[in-house]
């Protein structure tokens, strides 16, 4: 029973993040850029735009030259957040692939870096009066949440282990459609739970930013419009026939 | 309009606290019926607004992916709220970027989303009330769309795109600002901003002519209307008046003349400016360029130049060729358009000008990078040349020059705050308070090294300084024509007082505007 309801759970999560993620992108991309904005100065060619949006997704560029704290633990959280998925990996694969092996002792640590950039974040949110102003309650609630999910993480990891050999026998089940029972460890349901709402709400709130950073006209433009005539299909239908 | 009082100037700009409210007050005329019919829209607030508002919304959602993608994607993680010139000079918290964006955010969550619909207070999402579209219309006119906030955001998200989407919808429904829309009607009427008829501007030219020959005794033409000349100016029509405009234009003349380059200026090209931008109107913004290209066909020239304009250099180099190209009947060893600075810059690398550095001797200089130049165009073939190319110019005919604060120039250069069809009257206040952190700026180069003067290159930037620095204590002429210290230098053949060998004269070349 409670292997069905978590198994059916996690697979209507999935269905949301990947279906609700694949129309938001579908729509991005189809929605015309009929204009060339890139914020100058710009690279000029299409490797140095791949080289931009790779060092604001890798480094957060943009935001070390604005905000020192800021960028300190969002990097911080966003970087730990990677080794840690990484780390996760282990529990779909099998044999395990050698360099997630390495990452392991990583991934381990990486909780504690999530949740000091996570209490930063959340501090400024509340003690910078510029931030405050500007938030909503979901900006507060999905802190929470990703606070939860690394603690209950944690939790397993330091205070209560949980059965992993049965947990990735689950998750296995769960790829393979051949359901095994899911461990009945309080911290690793909340964990799965918590997951599951996370994964569900992603294509709904502002975590958009994550696919959204591509299709960002301003960064992901070459600033080539005298050398290069830009013209999309749609403006070129609705102002040069009209 | 309320009184109000001039900031009082910091050593350098401090990040104010909230003032809720503080600009609640500012909003522009609204434009009067006959301006917004001109345009193609309805005269006054029509009795349906909310559902034509939220309908013009949905397409706009659908025709512009920035729109689109910017409504999304912002986490609200504040790096851009320090970082706009009005929310500095103002501490009105909804003229932080990301409050700005909310304004319309939380109309787009309420209508378009999933969440705002079932979870509006969690969210943030609000209908479109009388309330918010008041809102819009007071801060979506006091965002100079200058795209600072867009350097600093970690996804690049341009408030400017959001303001222009605001004030397009507003339009559409009969909330339009009288300053944008009145100008737009007259440069597609008269062929400029400011609604001169050809025979006064061919008596204006004609009068600049014999001040420059009066004054150096060499016979600099100012040519009008002339076909088949090499290169059509199209230039803001501020430049054919107003100080310090019209000193630049001569320096243009000068450069032209030396360098041998035949020139025209076209009556029905007549204004480089393109209000369009501002409210966000693609259809508006290309009949105005329109002008532009057919006046060059017309004239049969090879080179289009584009004059000391911010926003206009920003449609040219960056949109001309969307809206009105291909520009393949021009010469193809020159980009379709350029910028009279590279111009210049090009002479001056070659060598071809004569220069005589000293006549700029009584100024120190400062260059305040224009927000459009520096952040949504470039010049010459590497990304940056639009902060190198005028200042290398400045350099090669100033003896003295100094560079503002690293993070006040460049790509982080403060707006002057009279851009993006602000630069009226009746927002006096804002733009006096929108130009607070570039006064800092400048008082602390003007204190610490001895600056006397900045130029600029761009006719709102220069208009508005001409207002705003008296009001902290600076002279009007403080601001200076970039074209004009290269008029200054620029050494004519066969000049009054010159002989051969300008290198050890003394300055040759009065210096009208600057007593
Ligand atoms: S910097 Fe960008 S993501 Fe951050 S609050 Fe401002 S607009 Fe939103
Ligand atoms: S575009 Fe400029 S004026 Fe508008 S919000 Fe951004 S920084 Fe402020």
């Amino acid at each position: 029973m409670l292997t069905a309801v978590f198994a059916i759970l996690l697979y209507l999560a999935t269905l949301v993040l990947v279906g609700g993620l694949g129309l938001r992108i579908w729509q991005y991309a189809s929605t015309p850029a009929p204009l060339k904005i890139p914020t100058t100065p710009a690279p000029t060619t299409t490797p140095g735009v791949v080289l931009r949006l790779a060092r604001e997704v890798v480094l957060f560029e943009s935001l070390f030259r604005s905000n020192k704290w800021t960028w300190l633990f969002g990097w911080m959280f966003h970087a730990a957040l990677l080794l840690a998925l990484l780390r996760h990996l282990r529990y779909g694969i099998e044999p395990v692939w050698t360099w997630v092996v390495w990452v392991q002792p990583f991934g381990k640590y990486a909780a504690f870096a999530m949740i000091a950039g996570l209490a930063g974040l959340w501090l400024r949110r509340i003690a910078v009066d510029r931030v405050r102003y500007i938030s909503r309650p979901a900006d507060h609630l999905l802190l929470l949440l990703l606070i939860l999910i690394t603690l209950s993480g944690l939790g397993m990891g330091y205070v209560a282990p949980t059965d992993i050999v049965g947990l990735k026998a689950f998750v296995l089940g769960l790829i393979y459609f051949d359901w095994q029972p899911l461990p009945a460890d309080p911290l690793l349901l909340l964990h799965l739970a918590l997951v599951a709402a996370l994964m569900a709400v992603f294509p709904f709130s502002k975590l958009l930013h994550a696919p959204g950073v591509f299709f960002s006209p301003t960064r992901n433009q070459a600033d080539d419009p005298r050398e290069r005539r830009h013209v999309t299909a749609a403006f070129e239908a609705s102002y040069r026939d009209g | 309009m309320a009184d109000f009082e001039t900031p009082e100037l910091d050593d350098y700009t401090r990040t104010p606290g909230l003032a809720p409210g503080a600009m609640a007050h500012s909003q522009p005329f609204i434009a009067a019926p006959d301006h917004q019919q001109a345009l193609g829209f309805p005269g006054e607030l029509v009795d349906d607004w909310h559902d034509k508002a939220i309908a013009k919304f949905g397409e706009l959602l659908g025709k512009y992916r920035s729109l689109r993608v910017y409504m999304d994607i912002c986490v609200g993680c504040g790096a851009c709220t320090d970082k706009c010139h009005y929310f500095l000079g103002t501490g009105d918290p909804k003229n932080m970027p990301v409050a700005r964006q909310d304004l319309m955010r939380k109309v787009y969550r309420r209508h378009f989303t999933l969440a705002g619909k079932w979870f509006p207070h969690l969210v943030g999402a609000e209908d479109l009330t009388e309330a918010v579209l008041d809102d819009w219309y007071t801060y979506f006119h006091q965002c100079s769309q200058c795209r600072r906030c867009s350097v600093f955001c970690p996804y690049g998200i341009d408030t400017a795109e959001i303001s222009m989407a605001a004030r397009e919808i507003m339009d559409s429904i009969g909330k339009g600002q009288k300053y944008c829309n009145e100008i737009i009607g007259k440069v597609i009427k008269t062929g400029n901003n400011l609604g001169i008829p050809q025979p006064a501007l061919a008596a204006t030219l004609a009068d600049l002519e014999e001040d420059i020959e009066e004054e150096t005794g060499v016979a600099v033409k100012l040519p009008l209307d002339q076909p088949g000349a090499e290169v059509l100016v199209v230039t803001p029509s501020a430049d054919f008046f107003a100080e310090p405009h019209v000193d630049g234009l001569i320096g243009y003349a000068k450069v032209f003349h030396q360098a041998g380059t035949s020139w025209t200026l076209s009556t029905h090209a007549s204004e480089a400016a393109n209000f369009a931008m501002f409210i966000g109107s693609y259809e508006q913004m290309r009949q105005v360029a329109e002008r532009i290209r057919q006046a060059a066909e017309d004239l049969g020239v090879k080179r289009i130049i584009v004059g000391e304009c911010g926003h206009a250099w920003r449609v040219a180099y960056s949109f001309w060729n969307t809206l009105v190209g291909p520009f393949d009947f021009l010469d193809p060893d020159y980009p379709a358009p350029q910028h009279i600075c590279e111009f210049t810059h090009d002479l001056i690398s070659r060598g071809a000008l004569t220069l005589d550095k000293s006549a700029n001797d009584h100024m120190t200089l400062t260059y305040h990078d224009s927000c459009n130049v520096a952040r949504a165009s470039r010049m010459g073939p590497e990304p940056g040349g639009q902060f190198h190319y005028p200042r290398e110019i400045i350099k090669a005919v100033c003896n003295n020059f100094v560079d503002m604060a690293a993070e006040t120039i460049h790509d982080g250069t403060y707006c002057c705050g009279g851009g993006g069809g602000l630069l009226t009257d009746d927002l006096l206040e804002l733009r006096v308070k929108g130009a607070k952190p570039r006064m800092e700026a400048f008082k602390a180069v003007a204190d610490e090294q001895g600056v006397t003067h900045m130029a600029a290159i761009c006719a709102i930037c220069k208009s508005q300084f001409a207002k705003v620095m008296p009001a902290y204590g600076y002279g009007m002429d403080k601001i200076v024509s970039l074209h004009q210290l290269v008029s200054n230098a620029i050494v004519l053949e066969g000049q009054n007082g010159e002989d051969d060998d300008p290198e050890d004269d003394a300055p040759a070349v009065e210096d009208s505007s600057d007593e």
